[in-house]
């Protein structure tokens, strides 16, 4: 009886020194670097952090990035998810070639949005071709913030739609056939399987693409960073652009901490409301 | 009017066949159990019909309308799988509901045929509780209350009574039986348990690699087997199958003699153990090896010249192993078999 409770903790021990130790420790030191001002206690990087001009500007922008990119990319992979899962032939080829975006870091993918929307880019190739515009067009400029922000989105869901996919798509593959076979018998169409068997019995994968896609979109940073420079504030560029550029690593460690509140709320959010009860599991 | 008719059905997984032109009329009301062993294609076939697989070639009506292309919500019947498939994420009730609902079935009137089903299987301590909870004999009798609910016009069945115990099978048999056909479903239900197929079916379809050996009342297949697998498949125990030398036209072996319908050679005599008397000696001659008291009957395991037979004697009946019997098969029920293809013959010439 106790070694039998004793034994999980054991075996979770070795982990959880590890985690400690690059993962603990380090938050500690930020926060300790955050709520310090020249070795006391204070809330002046804070205050540095929310009297910023860019302060506002990059917590909407954040924000409204994840809110436009998630429940889109959420929709897409879904769609492919299921696509790729009714495939006999070519499965593989296609898993392949969907996940490839996968393999380029997020500054690489930056650049190729970059070499596809800039002012001589490719996009505007097309368009002067097509005679829609007459000269170079820049659509990532502070000036035309509808078509940056459309940029960056288009290039946040080109790059990290596909790790949504592929945990869906290995949450579908182990959902046997006979609950949707079943459904089918008893009249339901496609898209009733689809809500009525398919999601509900998808959601623990779903819950965690979301954590992962969410916590990583507010961490949004080399893309943005690619595409705008700082024409398009987010809050990681914020803490990078203090660290390096204002060499204030106060306030950029009180916008670490900021990120990583925001994560965790929104973790919590999600366990909260897509949990599954244990009996409801197959 | 919801008869059922297979016409010409083919089956192929790749390279291998699991159903080879297959036909089958089931009748509008019909009650018809398929019975074989594990691996003929039982289960393939209940599929074609529901339109979750689709058929190589052939084609599959269901009264009078060719379904042989529609998807399985369009040909209106119900189905009980064979590994349940109950929704794990909804209740019982909800599991029960979900045909009814998918109809558009008020709320009353899912209430109702919930109700109705829940009692027929014994289910309704459960209908708050999920899949996850309960055993897997309440799982199944989830899965036919579910079929049951809708009231279908056709259903389909495969195994579902075999995880229950065999006090509450045999009560769920019953009550399956009295309900379908009180309600005139036409019903297909797969098994290879051949008391529950002899107990519950009008007629019988015995299934082996992928063909229909024989179709027929229990009681004909019982007596009349078409072929050799049928008589051994069918009963218990298992249809006795002695070869006899024949030289003009009359198989002998010890003291027996018969006509049969043959001139020359061998022929199986398939004999059922109850269609047997058994005197001190004379007729065929019967070494006892195991005796096996069965309760009503004592059922005798031994040779007749060397080959397998078993016989079912009186319980009384002082028999020991290592005793010598002589045994009179009763004439008029008799199987007579060609060895060369295992079909039986004809009456005897
Ligand atoms: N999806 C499939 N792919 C390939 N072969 C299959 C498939 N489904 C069934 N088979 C083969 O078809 C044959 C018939 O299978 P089926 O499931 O119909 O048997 P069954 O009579 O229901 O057996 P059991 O009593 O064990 O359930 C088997 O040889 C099986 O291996
Ligand atoms: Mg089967």
């Amino acid at each position: 009886m106790t070694r039998s409770r004793v034994l999980p903790y054991l075996l979770i021990g070795p982990a959880t020194v590890f985690l400690v130790l690059l993962f603990v420790v380090p938050l500690v030191q930020t926060i300790a670097l955050a709520f310090t001002d020249n070795g006391e206690a204070s809330l002046t990087n804070f205050r540095k952090m929310v009297g910023d001009l860019n302060f506002g500007l990059s917590i909407s922008n954040t924000f409204l990035l994840v809110l436009a990119v998630i429940p889109l990319q959420l929709c897409l992979a879904l769609t492919m998810a299921m696509m790729v899962q009714k495939l006999d032939k070519g499965r593989d080829l296609v898993l392949w070639i969907m996940i490839i975006p996968l393999g380029i870091s997020d500054l690489a993918a930056g650049l190729v949005w970059l070499t596809i929307l800039q002012d001589r880019g490719y996009f505007n190739t097309v368009l002067n071709m097509l005679g829609l515009i007459d000269g170079p067009v820049n659509w990532l400029s502070y000036e035309s913030p509808v078509s940056l922000f459309v940029g960056v989105m288009l290039a946040e869901i080109w790059r990290a739609t596909a790790i949504v996919v592929v945990i869906l798509i290995s949450g579908l593959q182990l959902i046997p056939k006979e609950y949707s076979e079943a459904a089918e018998v008893f009249g339901a169409s496609s898209w009733t399987r689809f809500r009525k068997i398919t999601l509900p019995l998808l959601k623990p994968s779903i819950q965690s693409a979301l954590i992962l896609r969410t916590v990583l979109a507010f961490e949004v940073f080399a893309v943005v960073y690619a595409l705008s420079g700082r024409n398009f504030p987010v809050l990681v560029g914020e803490a990078y652009a203090w660290q390096h550029v204002n060499q204030n690593n106060g306030v950029a460690a009180a916008y670490a901490i900021l990120v990583m509140v925001i994560s965790l709320a929104a973790t919590l959010v999600y366990i909260r409301t897509l949990r599954t009860p244990p009996e409801m599991q197959s | 009017m919801a008869g059922i008719t297979i016409d010409r059905i083919e089956k192929k997984f790749g390279a291998v066949t699991a159903l080879q032109q297959l036909s089958l009329k089931v009748e509008d009301g019909e009650f018809i159990a398929l019975l074989g062993p594990s691996g003929c294609g039982k289960t393939t076939l209940l599929r074609i019909i529901a339109g979750l697989e689709s058929q190589t070639s052939g084609r599959v009506l269901i009264g009078e309308r060719d379904v042989s292309a529609l998807p399985p919500r369009q040909r209106g019947l119900a189905m009980v799988f064979q590994n349940y498939a109950v929704f794990p994420h909804m209740t019982v009730y909800e599991n029960v509901a979900f045909g009814l609902r998918m109809k558009g079935a008020s709320d009353a009137e899912v209430k109702k045929q919930v109700e109705r089903a829940a009692g027929l299987l014994h289910i309704e301590p459960y209908l708050e509780r999920y899949p996850a909870k309960l055993s897997g004999g309440q799982r199944q009798r989830v899965a036919v209350a579910r079929a049951l609910a809708v009231e279908p016009a056709v259903l389909l069945m495969d195994e579902p009574l075999s995880n229950l115990d065999a006090l509450l099978r045999l009560e769920m048999r019953s009550e399956l039986k009295a309900v379908l056909a009180s309600s005139g479903t036409t019903t297909v239900y797969v098994t290879h348990d051949q008391t529950e197929a002899m107990g519950l079916a009008d007629r019988i379809a015995v299934m082996h690699k992928g063909v229909i050996e024989q179709i027929d009342r229990p009681q004909a297949l019982y007596e009349r087997p078409a072929t050799r697998f049928v008589g051994g498949f069918v009963g218990s125990p298992p249809m006795n199958f002695i070869d006899l030398p024949v030289a003009d036209g009359t198989a002998r072996l010890g003291g027996f003699s018969s006509p049969v319908p043959l001139r020359n050679g061998t022929v199986t005599a398939g004999i059922r153990a109850e269609d047997i008397d058994v005197a001190e000696d004379g007729g065929l001659p019967f070494d006892v090896g195991v005796c096996e008291p069965l309760g009503a009957t004592l059922l005798l395991t031994g040779r007749i010249d060397g080959q397998l037979a078993r016989v079912s004697v009186r319980p009384d009946s002082r028999v020991r192993p290592g005793d010598r019997l002589g045994l009179t098969p009763n004439a008029g029920r008799i199987v007579w078999i060609d060895p060369a293809d295992g079909k039986a013959m004809g009456a005897a010439a």
